[in-house]
């Protein structure tokens, strides 16, 4: 366990580094820096002057090092914008993308679990056809036009939910459910196969043969099997809601990370861009880290390999 | 003994040559025969635009904007799915907006296709270190949230067609890898792989002749899925208004435009939507048809 632990942390912090290095390319693309920061009407000299005062006069591995070191001190940079820390930027925002994804997340493991383990138990019947249908409808249904038509019925015609905005949960109904199905389909997909495989499995059909009744069996032996993949499958889409949020974020008015990247893109804004970037792939990282051994604990194959 | 001899003979199937066989398995596959028709639509409407289109796409006439659809008590058949709020032909500027759909979704996977299918064969050939190599970059790939880089990416660049399928065809190119070096992998230790080697092909031959042959219908699945991605990811780009630029006419980019409308002209965002809704479907219909029709055990 120690050693599987161990390899794969240093596989996430390689990974972590490699990410941090196109963070940082992203940067440097979008243009000349030290011409931002110093404004659109400095002359040259000021912006020489700037240059040398930043160190981006340095080769750029130096000033990557130099970012980097900052970085993990905590200090992504400051919005060419306000003038704030980016990291308070984000921190300010966060909770309002952390409930979406949660509640985005939750929404959709209620709903693809369950749909995944009658769909598997009865192949070909019609609740598998019809969740089957869920699936093809979430993945291709844009999700800035399914959160406009939501607005629409349920915000406009209806009149049940608030259409834009985070002031109370009920703000957050509409974003969640439009993001939720999004996100459904893949953990659908999966906890039907690993059911299907795990029902097929030796142990599943003693389990039946000792005359366990069905729902013990679902739950205890094929479920607790057939958890594994969905375990990785929720962490990899709980990354992807993250990163994901910027659509749905702008299109619900919702003050969070998502509307943060989206406005300094906008505004040109690198260095806010650059830190997000960061901190979504970080978590994204930490959460694929979590769910392998979160398996490891689960499966003695994995952590003995 | 043959096979008309017995009804019930199952090695009637076997005996047809392998493409007859998924010509049969395609023509009795219904979500296949859909999908794969809606594409071919979609496509006549993209190469045929302007002659089939009844107005110019771009053409604004201030006297006409928001006249509603004809099913509207005030539309008109002049403008059967009715203006925009410049007064552009609805239903024009829907056919020409299936050219960059398909454009994009079609140049992006054959971008990332390369690209995937190129690291998933040296992975998947190789194994050992290229291959953790290649897993490596996959990881870091899948790492970056791709919609937040594109969009980036396209705001430094600027945005144009070009852009948008080149970002796109630089990130979507994940699945790619993962699909073809595991298809590589199983068949890296094949009879016919090993003969190539004995007789003394280089490993580039033998990628180009016994591999890549052999994981091709892999790679077309994924490419359909991924058209499929990457028409959506269009969709959100101009939709956020960092894809193609306006008049270009983008499903996208009418809901976009339609949106401050959309309270008392919900039709200005429901059909670009549902077209691209129905051409996204259609493609993703078209490509788990081919699964399954390619499928070495058929259906399953």
């Amino acid at each position: 366990m120690i050693r599987f632990l161990l390899r794969r942390l240093a596989i996430s912090v390689l990974v972590a580094l490699s990410v941090s290095i196109v963070a940082f390319a992203l940067l440097r693309m979008s243009g000349d820096l030290a011409q931002e920061l110093a404004g659109e009407r400095a002359t040259a000299e000021q912006v020489e002057a700037v240059r040398v005062a930043n160190g981006l006069d340095r080769p750029l591995p130096v000033q990557y090092l130099d970012w980097a070191q900052r970085a993990l001190r905590g200090d992504l940079g400051v919005s060419l914008f306000s003038g704030e820390p980016a990291a308070s930027l984000i921190a300010a925002r966060l909770p309002v993308t952390a409930t979406l994804a949660l509640t985005s997340m939750a929404l959709a493991l209620a709903l693809a679990v369950p749909l995944g383990v009658i769909a598997a138990t009865r192949p070909n019947s019609w609740i598998d056809r019809v969740s089957l249908m869920l699936a093809v409808f979430g993945q291709a249904i844009p999700n800035f036009w399914f959160g406009l038509i939501l607005m629409l019925v349920f915000g406009v015609y209806l009149r049940w939910t608030p259409i834009s905005g985070s002031d109370t949960l009920a703000h957050f109904v509409l974003p969640s459910v439009t993001l939720g199905l999004s996100a459904m389909p893949a953990i659908m997909r999966m906890t039907r196969s690993g059911m299907i495989d795990a029902l097929d499995a030796d142990y599943v059909r003693t389990a039946r043969a000792k005359g366990l009744l069905m729902p013990a069996v679902l739950v205890r032996h094929a479920l607790r099997n057939a958890v594994l993949p969905v375990v990785s499958i929720t962490a990899v889409q709980l990354g992807a809601l993250l990163g994901g949020s910027v659509v749905v974020e702008s299109v619900f008015a919702l003050n969070g990370i998502g509307q943060l990247a989206y406005q300094s893109i906008q505004r040109l804004d690198f260095p806010v861009v650059q830190a997000i970037v960061l901190m979504v792939s970080f978590i994204y990282i930490v959460l694929t880290f979590l769910s392998d051994i979160a398996n490891a604990r689960l499966d003695p194959r994995i952590r003995l390999a | 003994m043959s096979a008309a001899s017995d009804p019930f003979a199952p090695l009637d199937v076997d005996r047809l040559a392998p493409r007859t066989l998924m010509v049969r398995r395609a023509l009795r596959h219904p979500g296949f025969l859909v999908g794969t028709g809606i594409v071919l639509l979609v496509a006549l409407a993209a190469l045929f635009a302007p002659w089939i289109s009844p107005h110019d796409p771009d053409a604004q006439a201030l006297g006409r904007r928001l006249i509603p659809p004809v099913w509207d008590a005030a539309g008109r058949w002049e403008h059967p799915l009715g203006t925009d709020h410049l007064g552009r032909d609805y239903l024009s500027r829907l056919i020409h907006g299936t050219r960059v759909s398909l454009i994009v979704g079609l140049f992006a996977a054959v971008v990332s296709g390369t690209i995937g299918t190129v690291l998933g064969l040296l992975g998947g050939y190789f194994g050992g270190r290229v291959d953790a190599v290649v897993m490596y970059l996959v990881t870091t790939r899948l790492s970056l949230p791709s919609l937040m880089v594109a969009l980036a990416l396209v705001a430094a660049i600027g945005g144009s067609l070009t852009t948008v399928v080149l970002v796109l065809g630089f990130l979507l190119w994940d699945r790619f890898a993962i699909v073809v070096r595991s298809a590589v992998q199983q068949i890296r230790s094949a009879d016919y792989v090993a003969a190539a080697v004995a007789a003394g092909a280089s490993p580039l031959q033998v990628i180009a002749r016994e591999v890549l042959p052999n994981v091709a219908s892999a790679i077309i699945v994924v490419a359909t899925l991924e058209m499929a991605l990457a028409i959506l990811a269009e969709a959100a780009l101009s939709f956020l208004g960092l894809g193609v630029r306006p008049p270009t006419p983008s499903w996208g980019l009418m809901v976009a435009e339609g949106r401050q409308f959309m309270f008392f002209k919900p039709y200005l965002i429901a059909l670009p939507g549902a077209a691209i809704f129905l051409l996204v479907v259609a493609v993703n219909l078209m490509g788990d048809g081919l699964r399954d029709i390619t499928a070495p055990e058929g259906r399953h």
